[in-house]
Order: structure tokens, then sequence, then C-alpha cells
């Protein structure tokens, strides 16, 4: 049959463009709407009104009347407390991404050659994941890292003829020892589980080749699986930064004492909490700016590491990419 | 022992001597979702009442019996179980649904709840009775001269020693910082330490006691700038830093300053604790432990108890919409029932009611420590002040340890709180 003879399809209305075909675009808007206006009801309006009372000054309030400008913004910048919970947050990041990162990696590794019990040994490193922040940071504190002589680790140390170390009373930097190791109990194998998954993406006919080039097990970790993990690794290690950002738990129920909280170790969220909500003050307006604050420094965090991935991309495809160059000098070879 | 509430306490007044407020024994955990008084057949109206859980057993029924026996209106109890009391109430409060019609509140209402207009004028409602209760108690719940909370019981921190072990060292109760020293130097040993304030080193629940021992106030009396930038305090600063570092402070115990544990088991001679401990502790050591206020640091100084109390406040606009039936529920429990007064403060642990002529019919402060504590309130006590802000409070608190821990010289360090309590206080007093 020509084309010719074939009968234009009768135009659709307006309602049956916006209904779809067989009203897919119904059946689209009716299963996605619950979950788009909880996100809007409950973390889109919530940001800006956030975003909204940083310019006023919102004490005890949530309708403010009194417009500061960017004074809340600058209280906060000028206030040592916040700027050193910055500083804490870098040297915790520079902790814990890197570490996490390299425990998970070599966790899976391991696992992923693990020939009998991989799926126990799986479960086992997972199972922290389950437990809450809170909870581990009392076996931590209460356990584990007591000051007293009656402390977990502080009895070991007595039995080889050590003295007591109080963990976490801010003499001396120990406290780090009982954050850095809490987080990483409770995140490595998660962490570990998204590895996996990487590697069970990795083609096995990579590693037959690479074997074939008689690369070892050195260099085909380094040439053929880091590689090919890339995309996770970055989501992995993207995942660590804001997480590190977002630190909160172990720190406040391991270091806060009687209603206080230290200034050292003070990550910017609990010194936000307690500016917003954790005292009697509730500065809604001096939160809302550390809030936005925060964000834009996760934002740029983000974007910085997105730029440099996809630059380390750019430069391998460039490498492997002809230049024109290289096709005239082909074509007059040939 | 009442963890959470402890910290709480501690958190509303910045440091921990808020910490002094009503009492209480083991959380017993239960928790509970509130409940509901019986309604009564003398009233028509309906009042919504607001406790946080107090640890001690027996607190919550008797506050429900409390209100059943009201006539005029049927009143529910709401029974808040956990930590964040203070922080659920001020949110409550800000959103302004749900809203409790009367409720307890540390120190009474905070600075925020009167200038945001959340509670009501309350003087009216105390009329002639205002003489009955404990001035500088009621003073903390007065701003401009106008009462906006009713106290209901006081609580108190104190110093418990045991004197076996202190005579042992034939030395007698400490009155001054340096004596507290030596004797904690004297009877430390590998097991016991001399001296306990909390697993901080101290720094939270002492912070305040600080400026009053070495002779100072928080805020100089209008309220423009903090009032202890004197050198007397800089070397009680200085003086707790070497304490600190003697080794005769003890730094780490099997609980906090405020559950009487450390003391009780023998981890420390000396211990800065709560007066809601005294039942505990005298029921190990007997006659074996004596009661003293915090000793005063230098040669300005005064000694020092900080006491607290949590004051029954109206909120403006509460659920039931009846400013009216909730003054008088409030004043009829708080002002006139002075048998139930008693009741809740030495039924349940060791309290000192609020109004002082009660006094002599509490079992429990009417002799021996018990009336040693109760008296030093009159003599040595001190509540922080309202003008006393989260904010201040947090500051003040960092500066402290970073010159007891992290050696920071205490001028330079408090210089940065003066500045921080300036820019503050010049704020709250728009």
């Amino acid at each position: 049959m020509s084309s010719s003879t074939l009968s234009k399809p009768p135009p659709r209305s307006f309602w049956q463009r916006v209904r779809g075909r067989q009203g897919r675009n119904l059946w689209f808007a009716l299963f996605v709407a619950p979950f788009l206006i909880g996100l809007l009801i409950f973390v889109c309006i919530p940001i800006i009104w956030s975003a909204y009372l940083s310019f006023f000054d919102a004490r005890a309030t949530l309708s403010p009347t009194t417009f500061v400008g960017f004074a809340n913004y600058q209280n906060l910048l000028t206030d040592p407390l916040f700027r050193k919970s910055m500083l804490v947050f870098i040297v915790f990041a520079v902790f814990i991404v890197p570490l996490t990162y390299v425990c998970s990696l070599a966790l899976a590794l391991a696992l992923n050659n693990v020939g009998t019990l991989r799926a126990f040994f799986r479960s086992s490193f997972f199972i922290p994941t389950a437990c809450s922040y809170v909870v581990a940071a009392m076996v931590w504190r209460l356990s584990f890292f007591n000051g007293a002589r009656f402390g977990l680790v502080n009895s070991l140390l007595r039995k080889v003829g050590g003295s007591n170390i109080d963990w976490l009373s801010g003499v001396g930097y120990w406290y780090w020892i009982a954050l850095v190791s809490l987080r990483l109990w409770l995140q490595v194998g998660y962490y570990m589980i998204l590895l996996i998954a990487g590697l069970n993406r990795i083609p096995t006919d990579t590693y037959e080749a690479a074997a074939i080039d008689g690369a070892g097990r050195w260099a085909t970790l380094r040439h053929v699986t880091l590689p090919q993990l890339r995309a996770v690794s970055a989501a992995v290690l993207m995942l660590l930064l804001i997480g590190a950002f977002q630190a909160f738990d172990e720190f406040y129920n391991l270091l806060s004492s009687s209603g206080t909280y230290p200034p050292y170790a003070r990550p910017p969220l609990v010194h936000l909490y307690l500016i917003s909500v954790g005292g009697a003050d509730q500065d809604l307006g001096m939160g809302g700016a550390g809030t936005v604050i925060v964000t834009g420094i996760i934002v740029l965090f983000g974007l910085a590491q997105n730029w440099l991935v996809t630059g380390q991309e750019r430069r391998e495809k460039k490498a492997i990419t002809p230049t024109a160059q290289d096709r005239r000098e082909e074509v007059s070879h040939g | 022992m009442n963890v959470s509430r402890r910290r709480l306490l501690s958190a509303s007044a910045g440091l921990a001597t808020a910490a002094v407020l009503t009492a209480c024994g083991s959380n017993t955990g239960g928790v509970s979702t509130g409940s509901k008084s019986s309604s009564t057949s003398g009233g028509s109206g309906k009042i919504v009442q607001w406790y946080h859980e107090y640890g001690e057993k027996g607190v919550q029924e008797a506050v429900n019996r409390y209100a059943k026996d009201y006539k005029d209106a049927s009143v529910t109890v709401k029974w808040n179980p956990g930590t964040d009391y203070m922080k659920l109430l001020g949110t409550t409060l800000l959103s302004g649904s749900g809203v409790p019609d009367v409720f307890e509140s540390e120190y009474g209402a905070t600075l925020d709840m009167i200038q945001k207009g959340q509670v009501v004028n309350l003087t009216d409602t105390i009329g002639d009775a205002k003489s009955t209760f404990s001035q500088p108690v009621l003073d903390r719940m007065t701003l401009d001269g106008k009462i906006y909370a009713i106290p209901q019981v006081v609580d108190m921190q104190l110093l418990y020693y045991r004197k076996s072990v202190l005579e042992k060292a034939k030395l007698s109760a400490p009155t001054t910082f340096e004596q507290l020293v030596e004797a904690a130097k004297a009877v430390k040993t590998n097991d016991m330490g001399g001296f306990f304030a909390g697993n901080d080193g101290g720094v939270g629940v002492l912070g305040n006691l600080l400026i009053w021992a070495s002779g100072f106030d928080q805020l100089n009396d209008d309220h423009t700038d903090v009032a202890f930038m004197e050198q007397p305090f800089f070397d009680a600063v200085s003086a707790y830093r070497d304490f600190h570092q003697s080794g005769a402070l003890l730094t780490a115990a099997s609980k906090d300053w405020f559950d009487p544990a450390p003391f009780v088991n023998g981890e420390t001679a000396m211990q800065w604790g709560g007066l809601w401990s005294l039942r505990d502790i005298a029921k190990k050591w007997q006659d074996d432990f004596g009661v003293i206020a915090f000793p005063a640091i230098g040669a300005s100084g005064k000694q020092a108890v900080p006491f607290g109390a949590y004051g029954s406040c109206v909120a403006a606009k509460g659920t039931s919409n009846d400013v009216e039936a909730a003054r008088k529920f409030a004043k009829w429990l708080w002002v006139d029932q002075t048998d139930k007064q008693v009741d809740f403060a030495n039924s349940f642990g060791t309290h000192i009611p609020s109004q002082p002529d009660l006094t002599e019919k509490c079992s429990q402060i009417n002799s021996g420590p018990g009336k040693d504590a109760a008296k030093m309130v009159d003599k040595y006590g001190k509540a922080p002040s309202l003008f006393w802000t989260s904010k201040i409070s947090d500051a003040y608190s960092a500066a402290l340890t970073n010159v007891v821990k992290k050696g920071e010289d205490p001028k330079s360090a408090f210089a940065g709180v003066q500045s921080t309590a300036k820019a503050e206080l010049k704020r709250v007093n728009k």
C-alpha cells in the first residue's frame, strides 16, 4: 500500500493529549502524585521557608516580621564556633571519607573472591547498617570508650600494663578514635554492598583479557577494576562526603554532657541544632542561614567532584580519540 | 535517676546549674502517652495540663490524683515521656497547635515565651500569697515586676563528701577551693578519685559556679554586659584548670554527676550532685556523709549553691481558650493546696517546697543533711539570670572548656564571650 492512500489519524484533542495513549499520563500522575505531594510538603516547602526565615529575625516564631537582610549570615560567618565547626567537618571528612572507601573496597574485593559462606560474610558486615546511630553511640560511650577504669578499652590497656585514657573528655584528641571508629563500623557494610554491586557489573572477559596479557593482581586492580568502578566510586565518595557533612547523631550522643556540648569536635549540624532548637532560644533565622550555607557548600563540593570525575573521563577520551592531526598523518602515510 | 531529664535541665539554662530543678529518682523507663484524669462533676470547662516525665515512681499517679480532685473543671493531664520536654514545649508554643492551658517549665517561662506573649502574667493570680514563696525562686520567675510562673518545687545542687575518708586524712569539710583541692589530693587513691563533678571534667555543671564562687554575677544589673570580666574570676578559672590537670579530679566514672552512683560505689570521696540523690546516698552511707556548698574561690569569693524550680505557667492561647479557668486551676494547685505541695515535694524524692513555711512538714529535709541543704538555698542560693540566653551560655561553656582543657588564656577566651553577650543582650533588651 502506498503511503498516499494512508488516511491521516484524526487530530487529538487537548485533553486526549494530556491523558496520553490509554490514559498513561493519568496513571503516571496517579502513582507519582502522593510522593510528589509529600516531597513538596515535607521537603521543598520547608527548604524554601528555611531560606526565607534566614533573612529575618526569627526567634521563637515561624512567621517573623523583622527583616534583617544578611545579618544572620554575617553573624554566623563571624561566629568563631561556627567557623570552627567547618574545620571540624574538614578534619572528620579527611579521616572518614577515604578510610571508609578503602575499607569498603577492601571488604568488597575480599568477599568477591570468597567461594564459601559469601552470603554469611556479606550479611555480617552489613548488619551494623541496621543499627541506630544513637544506640551505637551509647555502646561506644558507655562501654568501649568509657573513660572509667572499667571501660572496655581501658580494661584491655590496663591488662597490658597501660593506664586509663579519658577517651571523650576533650583532653588530647582521643575522641577522634571513638568518632571515626563508630562511623566506620556503622557505614562500611553499606558501601561494601554498593561496591560489590559495582564489581558484579564488570564483565569477566575483561579480567580474562587482562590475565592473558599477563596482568598480575595489582595491575588488574589498578588498570581494570578501579577504572571500571569509577562511576560507583564517585557516587560512594559523594555520599560519604555528604554523610560527613550531615554528621550529628554520633557526635551529639558521644560528646554532649549535661545538656552542654563542648566546642571541640562540633560539626556544623550540631552547632546549628544548638542555635535553632537545641537551646531555649529557638533562633530559627540563624538556623536557616546556617542551613543555606551548609547546603551551598555541599552543592559546591558535589559540583567540584563531578567536574573532577568527568574531567578525568574527558582526558581519557581525548587520549584515545584520534585528533584531526592524527587522521591527516594516517591519510598521508596511507 | 532520670539521666535525660538532667541533661535537659542543663540545656535550657545553658550550663548544668539548671539541673537543680525538680528532682528525679531512677527513670523507670515506663513510656506513657499521657493519661486523662477523670472528669469531675463540678465543672464544665476543660483544661489541658502538661508535665515532663519525672523519674520517681508515683509522680504520674500523684499529679493525676491532684487533677482529679479539682472540682471546677475537667483537667486532662498529659505526661510527656522522653528527654526533650522543653524542646517539645517550645515547638508546640511556636506552632500554636495543641498548646496546653497549664504547663510546667524550667525556671518558669523563658525570656522568649514572655517576649512573644506565649504566657500570661500571673502576678494577680498569686496575689497576696506572693510573700509565702521563697523570694529568690520567685524572683527568677519574674520580669519587670511581673510574675510569669508559680514555683512548684525547689531543687538544688550541693557537694557530698565522705566524713570518714576526710577524717582519716585529718581534714575537715572544705569551705574554700584551696581546701577542696588539698582534700581531693589527700584522699585520692588508685581506686577512688578525690572529687567528681561529671565526665566532662566538671566544666558543664560547675561553669556558673566558678562565676558565683569567685564573687561575681553572670550579668550586670541592667542586663547589658557580663559582670565577671575581672582578674579574680580569671584566677578562679585558672585554679580550676590546674585542679583538672592535677589528677585529683576524677574525670571519668560509671555515671555522670547527676547520678549518685559514683559516690555510692566508692569511686569518689567527694561528688558534686543534686539534692534528689540524698535518699540513695543516705541509704548507702548512713551517717558517713555530709553536704556542703561549693567552696569560695579566692579572696573575694563566696560559697554558692545553684537552685532551680519548675514553674507552672498559663498559656496565652491554650487549647481550651479559657485563660481564666487555667489561672484558677494553677492557683488552686500551686498556691492553695499546700497538702498537695508537701506530698509533691516529699513523697517521691528529696525536694524543698517552694513555700518555705511548708519545710517543717517535709520529713526528708527537716533534719540531718537534708535540713543543712535546705538552709543553704537561703544562705548561698544562686540561679542563672533570665537573660543568660542559650547563645551566651554556649559561648561561655565553650570558652571555659577551651581554658580548662585546651590551655587557652582565660582573658582572651572570655573576651569573646563578652562580645557575644553584649550583642545578644542588646537584642533581647529591645
